[in-house]
């Protein structure tokens, strides 16, 4: 990498965040790893994380973008707890959320209303989804 | 003073983030903002933590940083990973066995990413630890990737080096390969319940033995070399205060993921801390990392300097075409380039 790369390219950090009770992080796996191939810098959070917990690394780690990956169904009580969390701490306008997992129609656009920019359900593609940060991830 | 500077030393978490975001891209204006922060450290305690890939260090810092938040006191955790040299991309892991301090706030992790600089990422975990210090912070834990030159590099940042040492992780040669036994302030042998734990403790204690008069990595005044006795007696007593004293690296073991030995741990760090206190080796320590500093930064800011003069003179390519000519030679070119700049330090010592 040139240095002049180095100070036009800005590396994009991303959360990959399981939370909740579900127990499968094989998705959220391939994610990263799909993100790191792209380019972007991967902080992923583990399984069973609280909201708070979410919140703590979105903040800390200064990522662009929080993907919150549920597939328990909880994402009505789950999302907006980290979406307050982020306002709480100053960290929401200038990030992407971004939902993954199975989000039926009605609180697809109930999630939309408070503030996540996109949800990607089980049909959505790897491109789709990184080319989707690219032209997204908010100027800093 | 930027209004950034102001909110991190107003204790906002998220000014904190972006400051460091902007540390690790370089960004613009990121120098005025260390420059602004700096006569708002000096007061927290910078410990390094390195060894080789999964010897435990996340875990073990994860532990230490739960019981330093037990005593009231505020941590700063930074966690440096590989990157990819492909994609240049990074799966950043460590924070997932932060569990202890899951939602505590005053507990600040941060992952950062190699992002393939050699140089450049001792100098970013610099500015880091500068950060988190003016934050406030008591506590500042630098965790490195494994042990390379790039974590020497790194670990000089701190005040106290933990060096950890998996058991069963080689024979003696492979520890002396490594060269991590000279970094070493305090040696830990995590995962001291597997089988070999013992035998690898015994290694570790007759290569320290073997150290005395050991080649000054800088991390220690060259004044240590002078008083170092070299002898294995580990009784010298607290007291004295001839500045001969010698800091005999202790070997403790822990079994972090149960929280077995992290009292030791910090017993061992909270000792080294004191010996640097003491014998006023803490004030050494830190007048070398400024001098190391200054003149990376000399460094990195000359050769900025020679790189546009190049581009100015139309780029390396042409001089590379007239030495492969025999033309001219490498070193012809460099006086040739540098020319200007003599002249010009030159003129200005003669007029001063």
């Amino acid at each position: 990498m040139s240095v002049e790369q180095e100070q036009t390219e800005r590396t994009i950090r991303c959360l990959v965040a399981k939370v909740g009770l579900d127990g499968h992080d094989r998705g959220a796996h391939v994610i990263a790893r799909a993100l790191r191939d792209a380019g972007f810098e991967v902080i992923y959070s583990g399984l069973h994380r609280a909201p708070d917990e979410v919140v703590q690394a979105a903040v800390q780690e200064d990522v662009d973008v929080v993907g919150i990956s549920i597939l328990s169904g909880a994402h009505n009580t789950l999302v907006p707890k980290i979406l307050d969390g982020l306002r709480e701490y100053d960290a929401f306008d200038d990030r992407l959320i971004l939902v993954g997992g199975i989000v039926p129609d009605d609180d697809q656009a109930e999630l939309r209303g408070q503030g996540v920019d996109e949800i990607f359900g089980p049909g959505a593609s790897m491109e789709e989804m990184i080319d989707y940060i690219h032209e997204n991830a908010p100027e800093r | 003073m930027s209004d950034l500077v102001a909110d991190l030393l107003a204790g906002k978490h998220s000014a904190l983030a972006r400051v460091i975001t902007l540390i690790e891209n370089r960004s613009s204006g990121y120098r005025e903002i260390i420059s602004d922060l700096h006569q708002h450290t000096g007061t927290a305690d910078v410990i390094g933590v390195t060894g080789s890939p999964g010897a435990g260090k996340s875990t073990l810092v994860d532990k230490v940083a739960a019981t330093y938040r037990e005593q009231g006191q505020t941590v700063g955790v930074i966690a440096i990973d590989p990157s990819s040299p492909f994609s240049g991309g990074a799966v950043l892991g460590d924070r997932i066995r932060m569990a202890s301090n899951a939602g505590d706030m005053d507990m600040f992790f941060r992952s950062m990413s190699a992002r393939g600089s050699l140089g450049g990422l001792s100098t970013a975990t610099t500015d880091a630890v500068t950060a988190l210090d003016a934050f406030g912070k008591d506590k500042i834990i630098v965790e490195t990737v494994g042990a390379g030159q790039n974590e020497v590099d790194i670990v000089r940042t701190a005040d106290t080096v933990a060096v950890l040492v998996p058991p069963g992780s080689g024979d003696d040669v492979q520890m002396l390969k490594a060269g991590i036994l000279e970094i070493g302030d305090v040696f830990v042998v995590n995962k001291a319940d597997l089988d070999g734990a013992d035998r690898t403790v015994q290694q570790l204690r007759e290569m320290l033995q073997g150290r005395s008069g050991r080649p000054d990595s800088g991390h220690h005044g060259p004044t240590e070399l002078a008083g170092d006795h070299g002898d294995a007696s580990d009784d010298d007593s607290d007291d004295e205060d001839d500045g001969s004293e010698t800091w005999n690296p202790p070997i403790v073991e822990t079994v972090a993921n149960r929280g077995e030995g992290v009292e030791d741990f910090l017993d061992a760090l909270a000792n080294h801390g004191d010996y640097l206190d003491r014998t006023g080796r803490r004030e050494g320590q830190a007048r070398e990392r400024f001098a190391a500093e200054i003149r990376t930064l000399l460094r990195e800011d000359a050769n900025e300097l020679l790189v546009d003069e190049l581009d100015r003179r139309g780029g390396i390519e042409q001089y590379v075409d007239a030495v492969i000519e025999r033309n001219t030679d490498p070193y012809t070119v460099v006086d040739e380039v540098l020319a200007p700049l003599r002249a010009c330090l030159d003129e200005r010592r003669d007029g001063a």
